[in-house]
């Protein structure tokens, strides 16, 4: 992981750099020594348990807290000395970063415009603009707090989009939405990156870090205890499993001696019960993917007919468990 | 700054880091977006103005009618002409408790974290959202006036000081209410501002010459009404609604304002940057 973590540190196109963050809350060390590296143009997942330090950390990239300790830059720009040049670069969305509930949609959005220094004609401009894209144009005139759940999200979102940031951080993003709606708002932070921005983005939700991030930070009380691509965690977890599901319930007993055939050092072929798996299925660690080529002549061989085939990193449920040692990812409170 | 550079080595100079027009335009442009929305909320929720429209109006009602007599040997009338200018003072000092509720609700709701994370003037949510208060000090003023002209009241010198009188009364709410922003900044819940402010204009408002002559108190109580900030205002006021000295207690006024902003507005700004 180290030698991960300082390559990517040394890379020069770096949008966010953090290095050493502490900071404590009374007896609760928040963030114990936190590095974070983020390169321009991509997505960088946050992920880690309730309490880990994930929105502390936000919280200080996006100048609204100082940390006692550690060095922080946005853009280049280094946070703690310069946080007005900083906050003209970003955009923020969070639980606690919140539109006025008593002001309409365009309201808010021309506010926010104005206190970044657009003329009024401007901010209306952009605000009409943004309302529409996030198809919130019928609710623009209505106050905020009559607004369903996902409008106002999409309102909160549109609400960090107002200066064109460079940077946006966006805490729990979709906590609360219903799936077709998290997806749209996986097609607004993908959209973000084709027009130039970066993306911060913490979450809750594996499979939402596992769609969009480019990379992934994980944050365990208080400190970074992984930072690669989600393929990389995977590999580095768990390896490959090849997962077979005979046609022939029967078969099974069968199936796993086939599989013991190519098992990894140390491991044998067992009944699979990840996650997801439908049952009947049988799987093995293997070392790579020429195990296929041992095990399809040897199914044909024996005369198991299979339904499924195939191998698999694993999810990033089991990556993000092995790593945070089983501590359970807890519900947020939204 | 339609269009955003993003390659870091020539953002760093570029007018996107100057506010436009320079930073004292940038803050009097904030703080008058941020008033604006302050008055949209105060005319989109019109029971936030009970306690600067009823409130004021029970305060008279009662004290004319249920305490007047007893308290003025039986003439209403003159009771009502020596109470009103003094509910006005209370009024005022009790109508800033609502700013420190709601900014402390805006904390708790995040919408100031909102503010924080864009490149506003430091002062600009707190300015602005007194600035808007204006408008309910001004209508504590013509409520009373208003329904205190139905019920007899008669100002007694001119148009001009009664104009004056309203105006030192917004401005002593102006200065006032800073106390209420400060603590909206430091406690947690808004309902712990309105607790925490009754505790302070109660004494002041009672231990005063609001409803009745100083010199019916005990000593020791007249010691603390001599220095009540609330008692200069309340002479003032009273000389310029229905006569009497001004001069004086308007100099004490002026001077307490002049004091309470002195000391609040930094307290209040600095609870402000600090809380998180």
């Amino acid at each position: 992981m180290s030698a991960a973590r300082r390559s990517l540190l040394g890379m020069t196109d770096l949008v966010v750099r953090a290095e050493g963050l502490r900071k404590r809350y009374g007896k609760t060390q928040a963030l114990d020594g936190v590095d974070l590296a983020m390169r321009r143009g991509t997505v960088l997942g946050v992920l880690g348990p309730n309490g880990a330090g994930k929105t502390t950390a936000v919280r200080v990239l996006a100048t609204l807290l100082r940390p006692d300790a550690g060095y922080a830059e946005v853009a280049g720009i280094d946070v703690l000395k310069h946080p007005q040049r900083v906050r003209r670069r970003i955009g923020l969305t969070g639980q606690y970063a919140s539109v006025d509930e008593d002001l309409t949609g365009t309201q808010n959005l021309v506010l926010i415009g104005q206190l970044l220094d657009l003329t009024t004609r401007d901010a209306k401009k952009r605000a009409a603009e943004l309302l529409e894209w996030f198809d919130l144009s019928e609710a623009a005139g209505r106050p905020a707090k009559t607004y369903s759940g996902g409008m106002r999200r999409r309102l909160d979102l549109a609400a960090s989009l107002v200066g064109r940031p460079e940077v946006i951080f966006l805490d729990e993003p979709t906590t609360g939405l219903d799936p077709a709606k998290r997806e749209d708002m996986w097609g607004v932070v993908r959209s973000q990156i084709t027009q130039g921005s970066s993306v911060l983005l913490t979450t809750q939700y594996l499979e939402e870090a596992d769609a969009l991030a480019d990379e992934i930070v994980v944050i365990n009380k208080g400190r970074v205890i992984a930072h690669d691509t989600p393929d990389g965690l995977k590999r580095r977890v768990g390896g490959l499993t090849l997962r077979v599901r005979p046609a022939d319930p029967a078969r099974v007993s069968d199936a796993l001696r086939v599989l013991d055939l190519v098992a990894s050092p140390g491991n044998t072929a067992s009944t699979d019960t990840a996650a997801g798996a439908r049952p009947g299925a049988v799987s093995v660690p293997v070392v790579d993917d020429t195990a296929l080529d041992i095990v399809v002549p040897a199914l044909r061989q024996a005369g198991i007919e299979v339904n499924d085939l195939g191998l698999h990193l694993p999810s990033l449920d089991e990556v993000f468990h092995a790593l945070t040692e089983d501590a359970p990812l807890e519900a947020e409170l939204v | 700054m339609t269009t955003l550079t993003i390659d870091p080595t020539t953002t760093s100079d570029l007018d996107i880091d100057r506010p436009r027009g320079g930073a004292f335009a940038a803050q009097v442009r904030h703080s008058v977006a941020l008033a604006r929305r302050s008055l949209i909320k105060t005319i989109r929720t019109p029971e936030a103005l009970i306690d600067v429209t009823l409130q004021p109006v029970i305060f008279l009602l009662l004290f004319t009618y249920i305490f007047g007599g007893a308290l003025s040997g039986g003439d209403r009338h003159s009771y009502l002409q020596y109470l009103l200018p003094g509910l006005l003072a209370q009024s005022l000092a009790m109508g800033g408790i609502a700013l420190g509720q709601n900014l402390n609700a805006d904390i708790e709701k995040g919408v100031f974290d909102r503010f924080r994370s864009l490149p506003v003037a430091r002062s600009a949510p707190l300015v602005g959202a007194v600035a808007a208060d204006v408008v309910r000090y001004l209508t504590v003023c013509v409520v009373m006036l208003g329904f205190g002209t139905i019920m007899g009241f008669r100002v007694e010198t001119g148009f001009l000081p009664a104009v004056a009188a309203v105006a030192l009364a917004i401005g002593f709410g102006l200065s006032f209410c800073w106390i209420s922003v400060w603590v909206g900044m430091l406690v947690r819940t808004s309902g712990a501002v309105q607790g925490v402010m009754f505790l302070l204009i109660f004494p002041l408002s009672f231990g005063s010459p609001v409803f009745v002559q100083s010199n019916t108190l005990p000593g020791w109580l007249q010691a603390f009404v001599h220095v009540n900030p609330i008692t200069p205002l309340v002479n003032t006021i009273r000389g310029l609604l229905v006569g009497g000295p001004v001069a004086g207690p308007l100099w004490q006024t002026l001077a307490w304002m002049a004091g309470l902003l002195v000391v609040f507005v930094p307290l209040a700004l600095r609870a402000y940057a600090r809380r998180a």
